[in-house]
């Protein structure tokens, strides 16, 4: 079917960020690998400063989350965009400039950080340039997205695009405060904010990168996938917009757990803790939602890896919300703050909940996206989903373990009151969970290279340029459309 | 509330977008804007002073070293915390700081009072080489930091942004920064830096006829 007469979807920018995505994630992957196996052997750095533990950490962080979890954000959420409205992506060329410039955004941070061209603001380490080079990306972003949404076919906007629209407003919004900074040079700023409003500043951030990053928009794409991978409808529609409101609202005040019992005025620490709490009500309600909707379609776990690895990521994502409310309680996180207990939590939520929905996503979106009627490899699949999911309870179990080792040693006192261990006692007795942990993302980081292979392989029509786009199915008009319906045509 | 709301709101992208927006303020607009005015109250005690030219360049290596990362500088209003450390950290003695350097993770120790624990020298033997005077370390070599030079010009830049900012730099202040980093490597001032912290800046005990303060109180 011919396009020349007739509206059709834009994939080629799914498809460019889905590659993106796949490449980043071995990207990403590998520099955490490497800066795990540092911590073990420290004598790994070879002496060379950029490849030094903390010159990468910020490129893992970047890699993993903004490269590699952006990417596949931004794919998906153009895929959606077009599907649930039945109309074309609007914009074609911002579309593209947004796939090449946060790539670029991309390369230029992560090929700075290194060479200790850093804000030092923990996942908003990159300088000045590059913040306003993703600030003019994140608004194009932000165009294209709700450009489309002016131009759907379907009155209604589906709930996976209020948490991908949320996601675009709530990261656009973080980013521009975060990083007010006056430049001394092109390689050094200082930031405008100072001490406990730095603080506080950096971390109403750093959590609400995690909450709108790597929740909302993660969420807007398990409303659309699971679903559609369970071939069922969303188990309760309501049930997503009560929990819709109240996770974007809540989740803005409880960025003060990451700073209990220091500086930070006690009264905002409490805050903090409080909403924390309240948090985990509308965080079991999006993950039940996800999981209630495959009630009469559980025999799909036996036979669709993409759905195991949805399930299983749904799952996670209710553990690791439980367990950050409970850290943020004052006595929780007087033990676990400071201690790998924080690592294990980030990676049970971004190995667990994040990577295993995309990765699902990405199993559900690809064949479609690429013309094929499925993936190449299903073993491919399955296998990627052992890896992954060996991988991550090794890790996560490993920093467990090291993080209520450290806290309990740092706090131990003997009968007199004196402290029992130096800090140097604590480093010795989780040095084998180190290793375990970088074994965990071994496993991790070859299932990511098994997808990479099976989406190579799928992708063979894409890549001698054969495929069809796909024409966009126009509704029957309503009298009261809106945007007016399209001329039938072809 | 009838759903017949909901459903407007669903149907209309604006009031979708805009209503969202509002939300998602809220929370940072009521923890941070009372943090900003108080900030702006509150004056630096006597005995915090901005850092003179070689530490500030020595916190400028920090940060860009990515020290942060396994170092925090924050000491928590906790008994076992200042039994390890020294006095909890107070929020005024952050106060020059751009940006804040109390970390959020621990795979070493603490900071914030660690200036004049060791000598000099130990913290260049310790930087140029960890396992040479604690065997067990896993902290990396910055032997690199003894090979490269400070820039006068890039420091008095950076004071004169800093002075923009608020911070109370004089213009002899800046004018004396040069003959302070003179022959000086990004190493002396590192240690330079890790010397100073903490030590001017710990709130002195109260005095013995007042009553003390409550240990554990931030």
């Amino acid at each position: 079917m011919s396009c020349s007469t007739s509206e059709c979807y834009n994939d080629h920018v799914v498809r460019l960020f889905l590659l993106a995505s796949a490449v980043w994630g071995i990207v990403g992957m590998l520099i955490g690998m490497y800066a795990a196996a540092e911590l073990t052997w420290p004598g790994l750095n070879l002496g060379i400063p950029w490849l030094t533990f903390s010159h990468i950490r910020p490129d893992h962080t970047f890699g993993v989350i903004f490269a590699f979890g952006g990417s596949a954000l931004m794919g998906t959420c153009y895929y959606v965009v077009q599907r649930t409205g039945h109309a074309r992506l609007a914009f074609d060329k911002l579309a593209e400039f947004t796939f090449w410039g946060w790539q670029l955004v991309c390369v230029l941070a992560m090929t700075t950080m290194p060479f200790g061209i850093t804000q030092s603001k923990e996942y908003a380490e990159p300088e000045w340039f590059i913040d306003i080079l993703i600030a003019v990306v994140w608004v194009s972003f932000g165009v294209v997205f709700f450009g489309s949404l002016a131009r759907r076919r379907i009155r209604h906007i589906y709930v996976a695009n209020w948490y991908y629209g949320a996601f675009i407003i709530a990261v656009g919004l973080l980013h521009i405060v975060n990083n007010l900074a006056v430049p001394v040079s092109l390689t050094k700023s200082y930031p405008i904010y100072s001490g406990v409003v730095d603080a506080m500043v950096q971390w109403w951030y750093g959590h609400n990168a995690v909450a709108f990053f790597l929740t909302a928009g993660f969420l807007g794409m398990m409303y659309y996938f699971v679903p559609r991978q369970a071939q069922q409808p969303l188990w309760s529609y309501r049930f997503s917009i009560v929990n819709f409101w109240a996770l974007i609202s809540v989740y803005m005040w409880a960025g003060a757990h990451h700073l209990m019992y220091t500086a930070l005025p006690d009264w905002v620490q409490s805050v903090g803790m409080a909403f924390s709490l309240v948090l985990l009500m509308p965080s079991w309600g999006s993950a039940a939602n996800g999981l209630f909707t495959f009630n009469g379609a559980w025999h799909r776990v036996k036979d669709d890896p993409a759905a195991k690895f949805m399930i299983m990521a749904l799952v996670f994502y209710a553990a690791a919300t439980f367990e950050g409310s409970m850290m943020a309680v004052k006595t929780v996180n007087s033990l676990s703050h400071y201690t790998d207990w924080t690592i294990a939590h980030v990676h049970s939520g971004s190995l667990g909940w994040v990577a295993m929905i995309t990765i699902g996503s990405l199993y559900a979106m690809a064949p479609r996206a690429l013309g094929r009627p499925a993936m190449y490899s299903h073993k491919g699949m399955e296998l990627h989903f052992w890896l992954h999911i060996i991988g991550t309870l090794l890790y996560v179990v490993a920093m467990w373990t090291a993080g209520v080792t450290e806290g309990m040693m740092w706090r131990a006192t003997q009968p007199d009151g004196s402290l029992t261990y130096s800090f140097l006692d604590s480093l010795i007795a989780i040095r084998p969970d180190y290793f375990f942990r970088w074994f965990g993302g071994v496993l991790i980081w070859l299932g990511m290279w098994v997808m990479a292979w099976n989406l190579w392989h799928t992708a063979r029509d894409a890549r001698k340029r054969i495929i069809n786009p796909i024409p966009v199915p126009i509704p029957e008009p309503e009298p009261k459309q809106t945007p007016a319906p399209l001329p039938a045509v072809g | 509330m009838a759903y017949r709301h909901f459903e407007f709101i669903e149907k209309h992208a604006w009031t979708l977008g805009i209503l969202t927006a509002i939300m998602v303020s809220l929370g940072g607009l009521a923890e941070i804007t009372p943090l900003f005015m108080e900030a702006h109250a509150v004056k630096a005690p006597a005995n915090v002073k901005p850092y003179d030219p070689l530490r500030l360049a020595g916190r400028d290596v920090y940060v860009s070293e990515g020290c942060y990362l396994c170092h925090s500088q924050m000491i928590r209003a906790l008994r076992f915390e200042t039994q390890r450390y020294g006095h909890y950290s107070t929020a005024d003695e952050s106060v020059y700081d751009r940006p804040f350097q109390w970390g959020s993770k621990r795979t070493g120790p603490d900071l914030a009072r660690v200036g004049g624990k060791y000598s000099d020298d130990w913290q260049r033997m310790h930087l140029m080489d960890p396992r040479s005077v604690v065997p067990q370390s896993n902290m990396p070599s910055y032997h690199w930091l003894a090979d490269e030079k400070l820039d006068a010009k890039d420091i008095q830049a950076r004071m004169r942004v800093l002075k923009r900012l608020g911070d109370p730099y004089s213009d002899s202040d800046i004018a004396a920064a040069p003959a302070a980093v003179e022959g000086k490597t990004r190493m002396d001032a590192l240690i330079a830096y890790l010397q100073g912290l903490g030590i001017k800046n710990e709130p002195q005990p109260p005095a013995a006829s007042t009553p003390a303060t409550q240990e554990g109180a931030p």
